[in-house]
């Protein structure tokens, strides 16, 4: 029996499994994808939000700012790419500098650090490639951008050094509470725990209606992006936003991580699994992004892609015990800014787990870091030192982003190893780059079969059913 | 690790960068390495088994990995040295080339440069198709290379976006295997390929083309399901409600090349938005003095014949540069696409160092019938007229402007104008 079964290996379940793998205590983590980090973790605008957006006093507010300073630390800790940019936000009109001053009081009541309000002048000397039609514009220095999956992997891998147990491919079907326990049904076998968090985002109605009618109602809300080439990615150097809408952030414009620019998102009310992009939406984005930075060259886009966000009837997150079966925690309704807010809406759920009488015992040895090579960030003499340790650290399989096969292996024999083209991706950065993965996805397929001892046939893109190929050559049988 | 020093590092082991190696063997130079980051020479043409190759150049047909075998072969019997599974990550306007293998990182140098590093393909996103994002879908040269080299295929219900030649091949290749071809869908009125391949690929085995359309949509959670056509109007924008939906479970993609110049920017090198390669002389020499172009990454050839013969240009001039001690030289002459013209290759020229001819690489931007020509001007002058039978967009054409036409041409004279004309035809034509 485990003390805590987390359901959900999201950026909320995974900050929960790493905030509670530092104590004494049984945990394991059940998510219905192959992978972690695999619905709304891995397609949002990736920012740390500085936290001037959530009305004064609410819960949102307190966990988006004490959430910024908590990712900061654990990027630092977990090898996480994060670069502290700030943000923007702009005014065109008398309309909009009213909204930047309302803005700039909230992030003051919130605890935002170093907010002030540009003038024009100031606007375009910090980015010059901003419109001139812009006014002024809010600028909050302590929001940061990161690569949103690595994060969720980071402390989803940390939990999992630390002791907790991962069992991917396994969906809820039922909860139950009989004799003191918690009695979870999933697709692949019956978890019994003390505990339960439910951080499973877009479904986490679905989930609680396993236990009770929720009190809340999910409304899955698409947002689609562009991804473009670095060669644009300097347009920026400050995530860019415009003011916002009752749907959202609205359209924002942002150096990544990896050194590309991010155009996104809009908001469609519509269904958890559809990641589909529209033609319509997309020129509408296209449109109102040159509103802000008039010059992006939207032919140097390498990546249209659509996430679902967890928008809800409520205007604040859901973290709340369950009125029937106390023991169970529902982390819900987290919308923007949930992956900013993430590790402290974890620090409050450890709370309430000490208030239900759950003993939080402090390991004696809390593993609390990671760190994964990076060829194409290493100095000539660290490579070379690199590829005489491993000679495939010096074997480049991916060209457009130079990751080299060393990379690869480890990201394939690491605590959560991936088992898909994607999964790759995402933990190496292989196929994120102006060909798509055009020529390395067929390398990258073949070391995933030889280290895994994975049939060719039987490799996905992503889920079950996203098999790459279809038959062996000269062999067109069914079955 | 020591700085080795080279004549010339050729970056690319295709067949660009074979026969300009080569070239620049014939031509003198002694000390040659050819840079290859896959484990054989041979480039793109390993996986490209069908036939077609070498009939220019060799008189002969020849599959792609026999016409690769021809220039390894003549490399081999020379002293060039070869470092294949080796990737290029930088090189320098003063010609430091940084090497990465499983052997060390180095930074070599080399007296010139010979960049052939080839072409990319177009992606789904670059033309914007929405939708899902399943597996399924495919850029043709992906499919290949799993069906040729790794012996998978993958797909049972195949639709081919794109009319060009590795599209044509792919949709008879899969056919080949059992799969069963759709369609190939074009957006133009013509397909863009060559006429034997679309005789060869679709006709003879019953692929029913499909123009003036594009694809919009693709549709299915894991697994490509179904994708959407959609006609298109003289401008390429598509035309409501004519929709056609195809249940498929592949969507193949032959939707354009992009030359691969991402070492050419590190370089300095300045490009030409024409042809996304890089501005070049009538030698193959790029604007950076000692760097050189030739094959796919300096524009994107139809037959790889032609590469071969631009190769053969580069590897000597390179040659000339290195035995010549950088010689540079006079004021260039500028060439410029005139009327129904996309571009030139050159775009520039040297007329004081011209042999016999002045060669240039165009292509049209439309379908040119019997009795058209090509014109090139210079102010109101006509320097050399040339008959062509037919002319298309998808067909690159080729001119030798001979020196004696060009004795009374100048830079000072404005830019040489290539334009095609229809025979007879007036301002109205």
């Amino acid at each position: 029996m485990y003390d805590i079964l987390i359901i959900g290996c999201g950026v909320s379940g995974a900050s929960c499994a790493y905030m509670l793998s530092r104590y004494d205590l049984k945990i394991a983590v059940v998510d219905k994808s192959n992978d972690v980090a695999n619905g709304t973790t891995k397609a949002n605008s990736a920012i740390i939000h500085a936290g001037y957006d959530p009305a004064p006093e609410t819960q949102m507010a307190r966990l988006n700012v004490r959430g910024t300073e908590l990712a900061k630390e654990i990027a630092e800790n977990l090898d996480v790419p994060c670069i502290n940019c700030g943000s923007l936000v702009l005014a065109f009109d008398e309309a909009d500098l009213e909204h930047v001053r309302k803005l700039y009081e909230r992030g003051c009541a919130n605890g935002v650090p170093g907010l002030k309000i540009l003038n024009a002048e100031e606007l375009h000397e910090m980015e010059p490639e901003i419109s001139a039609e812009a006014v002024g514009a809010l600028h909050a220095p302590s929001s940061c951008i990161i690569n949103p999956w690595e994060y969720c992997l980071a402390m989803a891998e940390t939990a999992v050094v630390n002791g907790a147990e991962l069992f991917l491919n396994r969906e809820v079907t039922g909860i139950d509470y009989r004799d003191g326990r918690f009695v979870v049904e999933t697709t692949d076998g019956t978890f019994e725990a003390k505990h339960v968090i439910s951080a499973t985002g877009v479904y986490s109605d679905k989930v609680r209606s396993l236990v009770e009618t929720p009190t809340y109602k999910i409304v899955p809300t698409r947002g689609q992006y562009f991804l473009l080439d670095k060669d644009e990615g300097k347009r920026v150097s400050h995530t860019v936003f415009q003011c916002p809408n009752e749907k959202g952030k609205g359209v924002l414009v942002s150096p990544t991580v990896d050194g590309n620019l991010i155009v996104g998102p809009d908001a469609n009310v519509g269904e958890c699994e559809d990641t589909s992009t529209d033609k319509a939406g997309l020129d509408a984005i296209r449109a109102a992004a040159r509103k802000s930075v008039p010059d992006i060259n939207f032919r140097m886009n390498i990546k249209n892609f659509a996430g679902v966000r967890a928008n809800s009837d409520h205007d604040d997150f859901v973290i709340e015990r369950s009125g029937t079966f106390p023991g169970f925690i529902d982390i819900a309704c987290v919308k923007s800014p949930g992956l900013t807010a993430a590790p402290a809406i974890a620090e409050q759920v450890v709370g309430m787990l000490a208030e239900d009488g759950l003993e939080l015992k402090e390991k004696e040895q809390f593993i609390n870091s990671r760190k994964r090579p990076r060829i194409e960030k290493s100095d000539a003499e660290m490579r070379k030192k690199l590829i005489e340790e491993n000679p495939l650290y010096g074997r480049i399989i991916c060209r457009c982003e130079n990751v080299t096969e060393g990379e690869i292996v480890a990201a394939l024999h690491a605590p959560i190893p991936p088992t898909t083209i994607n999964g790759v991706k995402r933990r190496v950065g292989s196929g994120m780059g102006r060909c798509q993965g055009g020529f390395c996805t067929p390398k990258i397929h073949e070391i995933i079969s030889r280290e895994l001892g994975i049939d060719m046939l039987d490799i996905c893109l992503e889920e079950p059913g996203s098999e790459i190929l279809k038959y062996r050559s000269k062999n067109n049988k069914e079955g | 690790m020591e700085n080795m020093q080279y004549d010339t590092i050729v970056i690319g082991g295709g067949p660009a960068g074979l026969a300009a190696a080569r070239s620049a063997w014939e031509n003198g130079l002694r000390s040659i390495l050819i840079i290859e980051r896959d484990r054989y020479l041979g480039g793109i043409l390993n996986q490209c088994i069908h036939n077609g190759f070498g009939l220019h150049h060799f008189k002969e047909e020849l599959t792609g990995p026999e016409y690769a075998d021809r220039f390894i072969s003549l490399v081999k019997e020379t002293g060039i040295e070869v470092m294949t599974d080796t990737m290029v990550l930088d090189v320098t306007p003063e010609h430091d080339v940084y090497v990465s293998n499983s052997k060390g990182f180095e930074i070599l140098h080399a007296k010139s440069v010979i960049l052939a590093m080839g072409c990319r393909e177009r992606t789904r996103d670059s033309v914007g198709i929405a939708g899902t994002r399943p597996a399924g879908v495919y850029t043709a040269g992906s499919a290949q290379l799993y069906m040729n080299i790794l012996g998978y295929s993958v797909g049972k219900r195949v639709v081919v976006r794109g009319t060009g030649d590795i599209g044509l091949i792919m949709a008879r290749r899969m056919k080949l295997e059992g799969a069963e071809v759709l369609a190939c869908i074009g957006a133009s009125d013509h397909p863009d390929g060559l006429a034997r391949n679309v005789n060869q690929c679709l006709e003879d085995y019953d692929i029913p083309l499909l123009l003036r359309h594009t694809i919009t949509e693709i549709r299915g959670k894991d697994r490509v399901e179904q994708v959407v056509a959609m006609q298109v109007d003289e401008h390429r924008n598509v035309i409501p409600g004519t929709e056609k939906v195809f249940d498929c479970d592949t969507l193949l993609l032959s939707i354009g090349l992009i030359p691969e110049n991402e070492l050419s920017k590190k370089a300095g090198i300045p490009l030409d938005d024409r042809t996304s390669g890089a501005v070049v002389y009538e030698n193959n020499e790029t604007m950076v003095p000692g760097v050189f172009a030739c094959g796919n990454v300096l524009h994107v050839h139809d037959l790889v014949d032609f590469v071969t013969e631009e190769s053969i240009r580069a590897g000597k001039s390179a040659a000339e540069y290195v035995l010549g001690g950088g010689k540079q030289g006079g004021e260039p002459l500028k060439i410029a696409n005139g009327d129904n013209v996309k571009y030139t290759v050159p775009m520039m020229a040297h007329l004081d160092k011209l042999e016999k001819n002045l060669e240039i690489f165009f292509r049209v931007k439309k379908m040119f019938g019997e009795n058209s020509r090509i014109v090139v001007t210079q102010g109101d002058r006509q320097v050399a007229s040339f008959k062509r039978p037919y002319m298309a967009s998808s067909k690159m054409e080729k001119i030798r402007i001979p020196v004696k036409l060009l004795a009374d041409v100048s830079p000072e004279g404005g830019p040489l104008v290539v334009s095609a004309v229809e025979e007879g035809g007036g301002a109205n034509a």
